[in-house]
């Protein structure tokens, strides 16, 4: 992968007009993400019902293109999944950001992982911008574990 | 090393001296090396000297009676003379080898502050310092109650100097303040501070770690309490680094650490300590260290600090006017006084997208807070993009950044 690939315009574009970039008030579950090394901030707000659903999730914050498309992608990807799924979607991104899954091999729970996110396939080769792809989904696991302040460092 | 007429360097020459030039780097770009206030590069004057301590020397120093262990006590005491003669300090016990500019301020915050600092004393610092020059304060203040003021700073990233100086009661201690800021590239107006701070008492610590690299530094001319900085932003290596102080100031502060080298005489019942500059210097040191900073600091003297200035004063204003005329870009830092340190933004481009971007065209800037979070928060942003520049740069290597961040800004059009 390349740095041309890795700004494909789908990034670009999340980047300027974010998914579900709003609060949801009042949220179930919530959470403040920091990554202290570049300054991202973001809040990751969702509303789970009584059976575990994910009725609604959103963000809101300030952070590179890096992390503010993949927030914007997770919140659509998890939208009406359950918190079991969420939480699997996550482990297989963060197996495929740190370059353990490739998400076009038939191994391992790749078919999981939903199109949208393959964009960040390649970003273990960018080591230090790794952080930035997975600060809302840290954000997002911290929020369904009820921490309410998750930092990347 | 030629040096041309009008102070000009010959800068075939000159990057010869640095092996790491001619590196590549991603997708086999040549290295256009940008990053100079963070670390600079080291010249093969300072890589033969370091290797040759470790090649040939690799002695202890101060213990052994042997050849190679007199050599090397020689070459680490040669240093320090070096290292005095550079900066002008009456003496050698006046130098003080670090581990670098942070532990420098540190061993002053710890052993001279909480010394002589008490509940409501005051320490001032100012808006554009280094975390290195914050925090060892704030946890000064945790242990004496001292109190921690802040001087401001104008939009261009000036001080302002009226509001300094109202700062200054009996009760300031210490003035302590960033020579030449590592975010912004202004040049502090210390004589005036050091002015101020005689007239009310106070002492000064200079974090000259930005400054010794591009300007003469000159301690007693100055009269400044304390100067610190690091080895590696002067073309040395990492880990060695340096705090002087005026003796009398030194000599009444208690070690901070204990041990080898820094005694005369140890009983259980009673422990005498050497003299300066060993009393505050405890453990082996950073030997081939500061062996390669006396390395470092003779190959800038050859080259002399007038031609260093023409050349990053012309690469300052070169680049800041090919940025300028980018479209939708900010420059962070526009003092009257500044030294070759370009930060900007860029709208809607984060640092780090920007840092990425310009990765892929070869060209090595660092995207960040650089360690000034309170001066990123005045001026309401989270980071820059910066670009700093060293003797070794050339207007092609400004003009290659100028093309990445020309090609960033189509990335996210
Ligand atoms: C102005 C300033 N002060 C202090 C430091 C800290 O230096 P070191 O990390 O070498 O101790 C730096 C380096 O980034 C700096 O630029």
């Amino acid at each position: 992968m390349s740095t041309q690939d890795l700004y494909q315009q789908v990034i670009i574009e999340h980047h300027k007009k974010p998914r579900n970039f709003r609060k949801i008030e009042p949220a179930t579950h919530q959470a403040e993400g920091f990554n202290p090394l570049c300054g991202d901030h973001l809040w990751v707000y969702l509303n789970i019902s009584a059976s575990g659903l994910i009725d609604d999730i959103s963000f809101l914050g300030d952070g590179c293109a890096i992390s503010k498309a993949s927030a914007s992608m997770m919140t659509q990807s998890l939208k009406g999944k359950t918190v079991t799924e969420a939480r699997a979607i996550f482990v297989d991104f963060h197996k495929m950001v740190t370059g353990q899954l490739n998400p076009d091999d038939d191994t391992g729970g790749s078919e999981r992982i939903l199109a949208r996110l393959k964009v960040f396939s390649g970003i273990w080769k960018f080591p230090a911008r790794v952080k930035c792809a997975a600060l809302g989904w840290h954000t997002m696991t911290g929020a369904l574990a009820n921490e309410t302040t998750i930092s990347t460092e | 090393m030629k040096i041309f007429s009008e102070g000009l360097l010959d800068m075939a020459a000159i990057r010869n001296d640095f092996p790491i030039l001619s590196r590549k780097v991603r997708d086999g770009k040549g290295l256009i090396y940008l990053d100079n206030a963070a670390t600079t590069l080291k010249p093969r004057a300072v890589l033969d000297a370091v290797y040759q301590h470790y090649a040939n020397g690799a002695s202890n120093i101060h213990r052994g009676v042997h050849f190679l262990s007199e050599e090397a006590t020689r070459q680490y005491e040669n240093a320090r003379e070096t290292v005095r003669r550079f900066i002008n300090a009456r003496d050698t016990s006046e130098v003080i080898f670090t581990s670098g500019t942070t532990s420098a301020i540190n061993l002053v915050a710890k052993s001279w502050g909480e010394k002589n600092l008490k509940a409501g004393d005051e320490v001032l610092i100012t808006h554009m310092e280094h975390h290195a020059n914050i925090v060892p304060w704030q946890m000064l203040r945790e242990v004496t109650g001292c109190i921690l003021k802040v001087a401001p700073i104008n939009d261009r990233g000036e001080l302002i100097m009226e509001e300094l100086e109202a700062l200054i009661t009996p009760r300031t201690k210490l003035i302590s303040v960033v020579y030449t800021s590592n975010s912004l590239g202004t040049i502090n107006p210390v004589r005036d501070i050091i002015d101020f701070a005689k007239k009310h008492g106070a002492k000064v610590l200079l974090d000259a770690a930005q400054t010794v690299a591009h300007e003469k530094v000159d301690v007693q001319k100055l009269d400044c309490d304390f100067l610190v900085f690091s080895g590696h932003k002067l073309f040395a290596t990492s880990g060695v680094g340096v705090l002087y102080g005026k003796r009398e100031i030194l000599e009444a502060m208690p070690p901070l650490m204990g041990g080898g080298d820094m005694i005369k005489s140890v009983t259980f019942e009673k422990t005498t300590y050497a003299e300066l500059p060993a009393r505050l210097e405890a453990g082996t040191p950073a030997i081939g260290g500061a062996i390669g900073l006396g390395a470092a600091i003779e190959y800038i003297e050859k080259i002399g600090f007038a031609a260093i200035s023409v050349q990053e004063n012309d690469l300052l204003t070169y680049a800041t006017k090919l940025i300028s005329d980018l479209p939708s870009v900010r420059i962070i830092g526009t003092a009257a006084k500044k030294a070759a340190i370009l930060s900007f933004v860029v709208e809607d481009i984060h640092p780090h997208d920007m840092g990425t971007l310009l990765d892929a065209e070869g060209v090595a800037v660092r995207g960040g807070h650089h360690c000034t979070q309170p001066l990123m928060s005045r001026f309401k942003i989270p980071a820059t993009t910066r670009a700093s520049f060293s003797f070794y740069n050339t207007r092609g290597d400004a003009d290659a950044l100028v093309l990445a961040v020309r090609k960033a800004i189509e990335v996210f059009s």
